[in-house]
């Protein structure tokens, strides 16, 4: 084939490519700045005069305001607490000798296997006991510590070199003072699971749809799909609402993209 | 203080929420299966009965179990390669030697991944609308007359599978894109050599070396796609005639919306077994796959 016209083509399929993923977030942008019932004037491309007024009454009477600052709480904290955690158990199975070690480990990777949703009833059951049911608390709590978080802390973990603790030891540092000292530094790529744990649980939908009752708990995504109930017709102020809650992730990605892409193939070549 | 007594102060904070949170109802769900709780065992746990495999049982004569099911399994049948092929060949794409300004288009391709499923379904429900959907514009233009994606119910699982393809093929991609890149060079070298045509090096190198990626890649996906959730949700509850239900949407209803823990328990453990078997099959065949 002709060098000239291959290039062509592939290139021209990229475009196409990257078109169709971005076609309906452009999308959602344009119509999120269109007037009411303008997105159903055909073809409905780009908004004749730009205005904010989907944004104001989103945040003025949909009370979006407090849904993000929500999503911002439970995904924050999450994100904060399950990186503490995880580190803490995948530097202690990586690095640290106690019976039967190997055999619980391999129990909890076993454990991947089982979807999520398989706890949820009873998990909820659980939570309502002890109040959690209807609070920040039952999204997050369930959520402090995951077995692939670590699993990955401890991939990192093995390739410190045990002669750097024992050197510590010898000079009479306290197990808590090591971590602290010497192996969190060491550890640092390990924060790249950081971003992967806030976005999702930005975008994590069916246990925050379970677990939260009132409004004024809900989550973002939460809320999106509340109100896509109520205001199916009203796709204007969806678009914007849908904006609010992908936005800030996206730019968050976007930001971050280098770390983000290369925290994903580590975690994908599991075992 | 000992190491061993130090390892474990580690470990306690995250084995008690895996643990508490997470095994513990797990083992929790298999035991609540074999039970009728429901609304009035919530509000008095006297009311509890004990009924052996009866949910089970009950489940299996249940026609909108096996719909769901019929549902789920076309959803992941279709889903899993469709998604599989579109991340292959966009990876291609981005691995050509032609193909310019790779880093914009890897971001691009990459965008939907990180968005919110919630929202991004939204905005399909829109781009699927009859009349004033994009995507009917398109087929206009191509001259093919407007589709009732989401109100027809041969249509609706098709639009719901469109759309998670367009969400989800951009992480394959990424996967796959490392793959290509660390096949060596010498070996297409050497096809070229033999006279071997593009897509002689695509059959005979890339994909014999890319195999084990590619199993791996069907294993996440699979169990991804097994639990299909929001999209129904937010996008056709379900409907038309229950052409959308999915096993977990099935769970979620029978749980959380009608309050019978039993059978929604049952439902959850019955789609674990069944996602176990799925994998433990793929996993034989790609076993066999790389003794030959």
């Amino acid at each position: 084939m002709n060098p000239r016209l291959a290039t062509a083509i592939v290139n021209g399929l990229l475009i196409g490519a990257a078109v169709i993923a971005l076609l309906p977030l452009a999308w959602m942008l344009s119509v999120s700045l269109m007037a009411p019932g303008e997105a159903s004037s055909f073809p409905p491309f780009l908004p004749g005069e730009p205005r904010l007024d989907n944004y104001e009454s989103l945040f003025a009477r949909a009370g979006t305001g407090r849904y993000l600052a929500n999503s911002l709480l439970v995904a924050g904290t999450i994100t904060v607490l399950s990186v503490v955690l995880n580190t803490m158990a995948g530097y202690a199975f990586a690095k640290l000798r106690f019976a039967g070690r190997d055999r619980l480990f391999t129990a909890l990777v076993g454990a991947l296997v089982i979807p999520a949703e398989v706890a949820m009833l009873p998990l909820f059951l659980l939570l309502k006991p002890l109040g959690l049911v209807n609070s920040y608390g039952g999204v997050i709590v369930p959520a402090m510590a995951t077995i692939f978080g670590i699993f990955l802390v401890r991939q990192y973990a093995r390739s410190i070199p045990d002669e750097l603790l024992e050197a510590a030891r010898i000079d009479g540092a306290g197990e808590a003072r090591i971590f602290v000292v010497i192996v969190l530094p060491l550890l640092k790529p390990v924060l790249v699971t950081l971003i992967f744990t806030f976005l999702g649980s930005w975008n994590d939908f069916m246990w925050p749809l379970i677990v939260l009752a009132d409004q004024r708990y809900f989550t973002l995504p939460v809320a999106l799909a509340a109100l896509s109930g109520e205001h199916v017709q009203d796709s204007e102020l969806m678009m914007a609402g849908s904006v609010v809650t992908v936005a800030p992730v996206l730019l968050l990605f976007l930001a971050l993209q280098r770390y983000y892409l290369r925290g994903l193939l580590l975690g994908s070549i599991k075992g | 203080m000992k190491p061993g007594l130090a390892a474990w102060g580690f470990l306690a904070p995250a084995l008690i929420v895996i643990g508490l949170f997470f095994i513990v109802p797990v083992l929790g769900a298999f035991a609540l299966s074999l039970t009728d709780y429901d609304l009035y065992a919530l509000a008095d746990i006297a009311n509890l009965r004990f009924v052996g495999f009866e949910n089970y049982f009950e489940l299996l004569q249940r026609p909108l179990f096996w719909k769901a099911l019929g549902n789920t399994l076309y959803f992941v049948g279709v889903g899993v390669p469709l998604s599989i092929v579109a991340s292959l060949a966009a990876a291609l794409l981005l691995n050509s030697k032609l193909a310019r300004f790779k880093p914009m288009f890897r971001t691009a391709l990459f965008a939907p991944v990180v968005t919110t499923v919630v929202a991004v379904a939204v905005i399909w429900r829109y781009l699927l609308h009859t009349q004033y959907g994009l995507l009917n514009y398109g087929l206009a233009w191509l001259g093919i007359d407007p589709i009732d994606w989401l109100g027809d119910p041969d249509w609706a699982m098709p639009a719901i599978i469109l759309f998670a393809v367009w969400k989800n093929f951009g992480y394959n991609m990424i996967i796959f894109l490392a793959g290509l890149q660390a096949i060596p060079e010498d070996l297409y070298e050497a096809a070229r050599i033999d006279g071997a045509s593009a897509w002689r090096q695509f059959v005979h190198v890339t994909l014999p070396m890319l195999a084990p990626i590619l199993f791996v890649v069907a294993i996440l996906n699979m169990a991804g796609y097994f639990q299909l959730f929001a999209e129904p949700y937010v996008m056709t509850e379900g409907g038309p005639l229950q052409s959308t239900v999915s096993v977990l949407y099935l769970m979620y209803e029978d749980g959380f919306k009608w309050w019978d823990f039993g059978t929604a328990s049952a439902v959850a453990f019955l789609l674990f077994l069944l996602m176990f078997a799925a994998t433990a099959v793929l996993l034989r065949v790609a076993r066999r796959a790389q003794a030959a």
